[in-house]
């Protein structure tokens, strides 16, 4: 099953309703509950960064017998160096992002832990695009 | 606890959520960093928060936490009310400082989730 959503960059109000959508969906198909919220919360992460960090995205999700695999891609400012942005604590949010909640620089870290495989690709000054991976036991 | 303690010993008030006002409560976890809260790995705790936004509200969706305190009177939105009545949680509101709710909670024997 083949889903997908846009992500307007700024806009935190409508961020996280692809994960909600999502999580209703797995949900649905009575899925292991902790399969169920290591998923939702990747791709909610994601989707904040987007809305954080970039100009706008799209989410594609394809649930398979055998896995999910979730895909975020954005046209934004992209990450010069991933390896430093993965970091715990590592952050260029702004004090809006902040102010929200957000921006204490888990985000990458949470997904990290909360996938099976996490793949980022990054082009600067053209977009990043994090491919989520997690497998159904 | 029962979330009805909850609210007489923190002298909160129930936005929504009354279906639940006799569920049990052990664990509780105060943050306003969300992505701190995304990170528990929990479930069904008392998630005791200053932020009264709507991401706080997507972000215990998340995380499965059904029970929120909003400290300090914070303004709810309609938009918030919207959410937790959509994923059936419980919202509660105190005028009591973080430090004060927590430590009253503490006291009437609400664990830390760590
Ligand atoms: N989609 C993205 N586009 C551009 N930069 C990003 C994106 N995602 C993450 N980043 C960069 O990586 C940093 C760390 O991300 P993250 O761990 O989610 O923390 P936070 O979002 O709290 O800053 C961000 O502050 C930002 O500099
Ligand atoms: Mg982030």
């Amino acid at each position: 099953m083949e889903y997908s959503y846009t992500i307007s960059g700024g806009d935190f109000t409508h961020a996280g309703e692809a994960s909600s959508h999502l999580k209703r969906i797995l949900k649905s198909l009575n899925l292991d509950p902790v399969l169920i919220r290591r998923t939702v919360v990747a791709l909610y992460e994601a989707e904040v960064n987007v809305v954080a960090h970039a100009w706008n995205g799209k989410v594609m999700v394809d649930i398979s017998p055998d896995e999910i695999v979730i895909v975020v891609k954005d046209a934004g400012p992209g990450i010069e160096d991933i390896e430093r942005a993965m970091q715990k604590g590592y952050s260029t949010a702004s004090p809006t992002v902040r102010e929200m909640g957000f921006g204490a620089g888990m985000g990458l870290f949470n997904m990290k832990s909360n996938s099976d495989s996490l793949e980022i690709k990054s082009d600067p000054g053209v977009g990043t695009e994090v491919r989520i991976v997690n497998k159904i036991s | 606890m029962t979330i009805e303690e909850i609210i007489r010993v923190t002298q909160g008030t129930l936005v929504c959520g009354k279906a639940h006002l006799p569920d049990e409560v052990d664990r509780a976890f105060c943050s306003d960093l969300m992505s701190d809260v995304l990170t528990l790995g929990c479930s069904d705790i008392l998630l005791i928060t200053g932020l009264a936004n709507v991401q706080a509200i997507r972000t215990a969706e998340m995380a499965d936490i059904r029970y929120i305190l909003m400290v300090r009177d914070k303004e709810v939105t309609e938009e918030m009310i919207r959410l937790v009545k959509e994923n059936d949680m419980v919202l509660i509101k105190t005028s009591f400082s973080m430090f004060k709710s927590a430590g009253i909670l503490y006291e009437s024997g609400l664990k830390p989730v760590y």
